[in-house]
């Protein structure tokens, strides 16, 4: 008989945002390491693509969206493939391809899935589909922290920085993520002092440089 | 607490048991075949950071190269041979003796696919994701990279759909290397700036 967890409930910035968080140790390095190192990590990988590419089940920002939403937990003790194949089935059983029951039969036991999307998950940003900023210029990162997808991470809203590149018109994925407006934006790479993201930061000339669609942003001087 | 104690059940199916339910349950509806699985296994298997090393060395040695590379790098790695998914637009940053570049992806995984391959554990871990954003010269010298206070250090977050790749300064002694020979100093690691190209001498 399968007991199951109680689901967590919808939540806002997730713990996906990682940057800048402390408690973390040190970073080993595995030489010459291989592309997978268990079958089940290959077949993972390619279920992830097959599911959007063949099936078109869902897309990229859907399936970054529904990995954010596992509970904290899971997601931090989970291997990376692990939350590849959580947010990857999480999606095709809630757009109905595939049932938890179904799996978890065939699996012999519980299947832990994602929690749900929030029901208010996109924050209101107007529709930038012209460039506002250039090369030089000083921008803000707005204090925006919606309960569904975003790519801004939570270390650089509020923050200044200065724009050193404009990349090409990409998707908008707080959009994307969640059957809304279809739209393209460009985005910037934005350059943040480090000293300016972290209060403990030792005087350095070092620097964050974040990718940051247009809607992201505004004017500072 | 409680939930604490809801999430540690006993009879969880083990993660090889979750990924062949998934994959026979796909199968057998006939929504996917073995056919596409192997297709997608494949296509990673063939993404390698010795592609981009091999961008790399080409770049230290073709100035003609370097100033494509620098100024277009998703078509200069696409002359190689080096395109796919996760390499629409790649930027490729030069380090220099006062500047060192490194890649990270805070919020997943991301990495120029084509040009790095797959991203590695290290790569992945909370630890980095949560670490070099805010003090890379510690998580640097942890990894055995000592970087003087005159070097600035930028740190590229992959929040969108930019993927980078990093030019290491080219290891001194290497005048006569032929381009084979500098694509076997550059690693996944140099690749990612967590490491300097290797040494001749190594």
């Amino acid at each position: 008989m399968i007991t199951r967890r109680v689901k967590s409930g919808a939540h806002m910035d997730g713990i996906h945002d990682l940057g800048g968080t402390q408690g973390f140790g040190r970073i080993d390095v595995e030489a010459d390491e291989p592309t997978f190192h268990q079958p089940w990590q290959r077949t993972t990988f390619a279920l992830m693509m097959a599911t959007q590419i063949v099936m078109r089940s869902h897309n990229t920002d859907e399936y970054r969206h529904a990995i954010e939403r596992m509970h904290p937990a899971h997601y931090l003790l989970a291997d990376y493939y692990e939350r590849v194949l959580t947010g990857t089935v999480s999606l095709l059983v809630e757009k109905g391809h595939l049932s938890q029951a179904e799996l978890e039969q065939r699996a012999g036991g519980v299947f832990e899935l994602a929690g749900p999307v929030a029901e208010q998950p996109m924050a209101e940003l107007a529709p930038q589909v012209t460039p506002r900023f250039s090369v030089g210029d000083r921008v803000r990162v707005l204090t925006i922290s919606p309960a569904g997808h975003i790519r801004a991470p939570k270390f650089c809203r509020g923050h200044q920085g200065t724009v050193i590149h404009r990349a090409p018109r990409f998707r908008f994925p707080d959009t994307s993520a969640h059957d809304g407006e279809r739209r393209k934006e460009h985005t910037y790479h934005v350059e943040f002092a480090s000293t300016d993201l972290w209060s403990d930061e030792r005087v350095t000339n070092d620097s964050v440089i974040v990718d940051l669609w247009d809607s992201y942003l505004e004017a500072a001087s | 607490m409680s939930e604490q104690n809801d999430r540690q059940t006993q009879n969880d199916a083990s993660i090889e048991e979750r990924v062949a339910a998934t994959r026979a349950a796909l199968i057998d509806a006939g929504r996917i075949t073995e056919a596409d699985l192997e297709h997608f296994a494949h296509m990673a298997e063939d993404w390698k950071p010795e592609n981009g090393a091999k961008v790399v060395a080409r770049a230290w040695t073709d100035p003609d190269f370097r100033a494509r590379l620098l100024e277009d790098a998703t078509s200069a790695c696409a002359e190689m041979g080096y395109a796919g998914p996760q390499g629409e637009y790649i930027v490729a940053l030069e380090d220099t003796p006062d500047r060192h570049n490194v890649i990270v992806c805070t919020q997943c995984s991301c990495t120029a696919w084509p040009v790095l391959g797959l991203p590695p554990d290290w790569y992945k871990s909370p630890a980095y994701r949560a670490r070099v954003v805010r003090e890379p010269r510690r998580v640097l010298s942890e990894m055995g990279l000592e970087l003087s206070d005159e070097v600035a250090v930028r740190v590229w977050e992959t929040s969108a759909e930019t993927r980078y790749m990093v030019i290491p300064l080219r290891p001194k002694g290497t005048q006569a290397f032929t381009e084979d020979a500098l694509a076997r100093l550059v690693t996944r690691e140099a690749l990612i700036g967590v490491a300097l190209a290797n040494p001749p001498t190594r």
